[in-house]
């Protein structure tokens, strides 16, 4: 797993807090920092990389383990 | 240039509020420009104070854990009853309240008009609107609507 700056962990929270939880947490980090996302909401497997290619913050990872989804996410140029 | 989310919110039920206020607030993450209309019965979602109900009157289709035949519906507190299963079961899977989505769109920039001619139609009053509320016609939502990426009518 890489590393990463910001972590969130959005279990038990469902569609679409993952999403919204995201992205205000990128809002408030600099170009090139790593969010690490934890969700449970099973949505967030397709939810999550749309909002990434939706808001240009690239999707660096994702996995998925004990029933967990992980998402480590770059904040991109384009975020504001 | 960012896409845009028009919606027009017709709906003053529980169920009713959470499709405008879930996706403008994913729409706003998404870098969308949102916002929505608010015409008839969805002008109650604009209220400070919520009071949303869910009745399974007239609803074949909401599940309920013992069928209730359409007669007994009727019954005082039957609605009540629904309602508060109805939030029980939202607050246990994690979805966000209504209150919580609607501030949401409102901190992130959703823009939230109510339609005028309802407004005087049904005697409601702005101050009993959270704030920033904008007010207008048809021609405003049209306007925004013509340049939509998505237009949505709930």
């Amino acid at each position: 797993m890489s590393e990463f700056d910001v972590e969130i962990d959005s279990s038990g929270l469902n569609c679409p807090l993952p999403v919204l939880k995201a992205r205000k947490a990128l809002a408030d980090m600099t170009v090139g920092q790593k969010l690490h996302l934890i969700a449970t909401d099973r949505g967030a497997n397709k939810d999550i990389p749309a909002f990434c290619k939706m808001t240009g913050n690239p999707l660096l990872d994702s996995s998925e383990a004990d029933g967990k989804l992980y998402f480590t996410i770059e904040k991109g140029e384009a975020n504001g | 240039m960012a896409k845009k989310l028009a919606i027009i919110a017709s709906k003053g039920t529980l169920d009713g509020a959470y499709p405008p206020f879930l996706l403008a607030s994913t729409a706003a993450a998404l870098g969308f420009e949102a916002k929505i209309f608010f015409t008839f019965y969805g002008l109650q979602l604009l209220n400070k104070e919520l009071n949303l109900k869910v009745s399974p009157l007239g609803n074949p289709a909401m599940p309920m854990p013992v069928t209730v035949p359409s007669i007994v519906q009727v019954l005082p507190g039957l609605e009540g009853f629904a309602t508060w299963m109805m939030k029980r079961k939202l607050k246990k899977k994690g979805v966000a309240s209504v209150e919580e989505l609607r501030e949401i769109c409102i901190e992130s920039g959703v823009e939230l008009i109510a339609c005028q001619m309802t407004v005087d139609l049904f005697d409601f009053k702005h101050e009993d609107f959270v704030e920033g509320i904008s007010s207008g016609g048809a021609a405003t939502f049209l306007e925004f609507a013509s340049e939509a990426d998505i237009t949505l009518y709930i």
